[in-house]
């Protein structure tokens, strides 16, 4: 079973790599970082917060668009691309499971990511210690927090875009899918939850449904987790401020168990794929 | 010794039969033709076959093993129609995770790329590959780890001729040492000489088998003998064979399996006459299209 999942990974890897996925959401994260961090260095006199910590708020906010963004650009393709080359109905006559085929097509695309966010945020360290000086020492554990976060955040949107790929059975199919997805669980949704918050004016909405509301997305936890769990900037963030009254596990559960449902759903959906 | 046993075999999908009530068995070594128009159920055949689809009713068993159980997809090898690998990675690379995922040394890649001529090609991407030359990497695959039972897809289908004949080659190897062969074809006339067995399918149901020289003694089809007259000679052909059609400088006529001995007397007496004659057999499309008629 290893060696399958092992094949499965590096071969995927190695497309990832080839259609430049790998650089492409390294210099995307890279980037935006960069700016982000330079960007950040105004504001640390006055608040008294070192420069990493700054930045970490930052790249909170640009991750919760990026990540999932990139996840599901690397994973729409999976099963969909792999029906319509005729690959698919070959794979599911050797002796591998549906769910090696996935787990191994996850593990590569998960460390596409780990990758991306990972140059990234090295780009931002790198700046803060440069522009703030060894004061940026404090925020490196607010860094690594945004790190792990961001992986499972990817992991998460990698499922769910294997799980459209099945739906799709069309690439081109999936990527709208993709598209809408992405629009709905980190665009739409906040707006939708501050639209009920300001019609409901402070009632049952925004105190009892509204936190777990929030909690449901993936994309609002990873937001909510990184800012709270940080003490450093909360203004960085309209929702943060309605998200101070949530307790931490909350978030954190729904980030580790999004990845394991999505992975579960995805395998549901490839079960009904026939080739 | 069976490999492969089809009993009743049926798929149905909503309204339509795909595959209705198939008979089939093959033995180790056996090479046996699909033959039938799109949609006459030969890829869903073969899908039972593999696991992929579940029939409707009926069963299919490879050597004792339920279709895409681990036994039966170990013991099989199969050759899906128009496969394209992904463009990005290269002919090695590819063939190399098709072996580990057998659980065989991905070593053997090397060898086997020589085996259908892509040695050469192995290093450069497949994106790069003519048809071709993916039906080639594609019976790579199928080569790996000595299969039992092989089921190709119309597997010779973007292949030149002089690669066509290689495919055979091999084919003809593996059968030598026992693999069972299932292999469907649109161009029936390469698969005379090269199969053992011919199935004809239409619409979902098996409407003939046997070896070919027998479907074409039932479907008696006639015969066409081409007469090749000498400058002077025409008129004493024409007399001779006043059935013949004239065709440009030739005259063909045509005639029954059993009137074979009789023809053959009339053109001795009319041999000062003739430069050459040939006779023609109806090619296997002829004898397709009349069994596909009476099944009709």
């Amino acid at each position: 079973m290893l060696v399958r999942l092992a094949t499965t990974a590096s071969i995927e890897f190695l497309i990832a790599l080839r259609n430049r996925w790998v650089v492409i959401a390294a210099a995307m994260m890279g980037l935006f970082a960069l700016v982000l961090s330079v960007a950040g260095a105004a504001p640390t006199g006055d608040i008294g917060v070192d420069h990493l910590s700054v930045t970490v708020a930052s790249l909170t906010s640009l991750a919760v668009y990026l990540v999932p963004l990139i996840a599901l650009l690397v994973s729409f393709d999976a099963i969909a691309g792999e029906a319509e080359r005729g690959t698919l109905a070959l794979h599911l006559t050797y002796p591998v499971s549906r769910g090696e085929i996935l787990g191994g097509k996850l593990a590569a695309q998960t460390a596409v990511i780990a990758l991306a966010v990972g140059t990234g945020y090295a780009v931002a360290a790198i700046t803060s210690f440069a522009l703030g000086g060894a004061g940026a020492v404090a925020g490196l554990a607010a860094l690594w927090r945004l790190v792990w976060t961001s992986v499972l955040l990817g992991a998460t949107f990698l499922s769910l875009g294997h799980m459209l790929s099945c739906l799709a059975r069309r690439p081109s199919g999936a990527a709208g899918l993709g598209v809408a997805l992405w629009l709905v669980a980190v665009v739409l949704y906040d707006l939708g939850l501050l639209a009920g918050i300001v019609a409901d004016d402070g009632g049952g909405f925004t105190t009892r449904v509204f936190p777990w509301l929030l909690v449901a997305n993936p994309a609002d936890s990873f937001r909510i987790y990184n800012l709270a769990a940080s003490e450093a900037v909360g203004a960085a963030s309209g929702l943060a401020g309605a998200a101070a009254s949530i307790a931490t596990w909350k978030p954190l559960a729904s980030l580790l168990f999004w990845p394991v449902a999505a992975a579960l759903m995805a395998r549901a959906a490839f079960g009904r794929v026939l080739p | 010794m069976t490999i492969l046993t089809l009993s009743r075999l049926t798929r149905r999908h909503d309204d339509l039969v795909a595959l209705d009530a198939v008979n089939l068995t093959l033995a180790a070594g056996e090479r046996v033709a699909l033959i039938g128009h799109n949609g006459a159920g030969k890829s869903t055949l073969m899908k039972l076959v593999l696991g992929l689809l579940r029939p409707s009713e009926g069963t299919a068993d490879i050597a004792g093993h339920a279709p895409g159980s681990p036994v039966a997809r170990a013991l099989t090898a199969y050759l899906p129609e128009n496969v394209a690998f992904h463009p990005a990675v290269t002919g090695r690379e590819q063939l190399r995770h098709y072996l580990r995922l057998r659980g065989a040394p991905a070593g053997q890649a090397d060898a086997l790329l020589e085996k259908v001529g892509l040695a050469e090609a192995a290093g450069r991407r497949i994106g790069a590959y003519s048809k071709g030359m993916r039906q080639r990497l594609g019976l790579a695959q199928a080569l790996i780890g000595q299969p039992r039972l092989m089921l190709l897809d119309e597997p010779t289908s973007g292949l030149d001729p002089v690669s066509r004949a290689e495919f055979y080659a091999l084919l003809g190897d593996l059968s030598a040492q026992g693999t069972a062969i299932l292999l469907s074809s649109h161009a029936l006339s390469e698969i005379e000489a090269r199969t053992d067995r011919v199935v004809v399918l239409s619409r979902g149901r098996k409407v003939a088998e046997g070896p070919i020289a027998r479907l074409r003694a039932e479907a008696a089809l006639p015969l066409t003998l081409i007469l090749h007259p000498t400058a002077d000679g025409r008129p004493q052909v024409a007399a001779a064979f006043p059935e013949a059609v004239p065709q440009g400088p030739v005259l063909a006529v045509s005639f029954l399996p059993a009137d074979k001995l009789a023809v053959t007397r009339r053109i001795a007496a009319v041999a000062q006459s003739l430069v050459d004659y040939e006779i023609e057999a109806a090619g296997l499309d002829a004898v397709y299209a009349s069994i596909s008629r009476r099944a009709a």
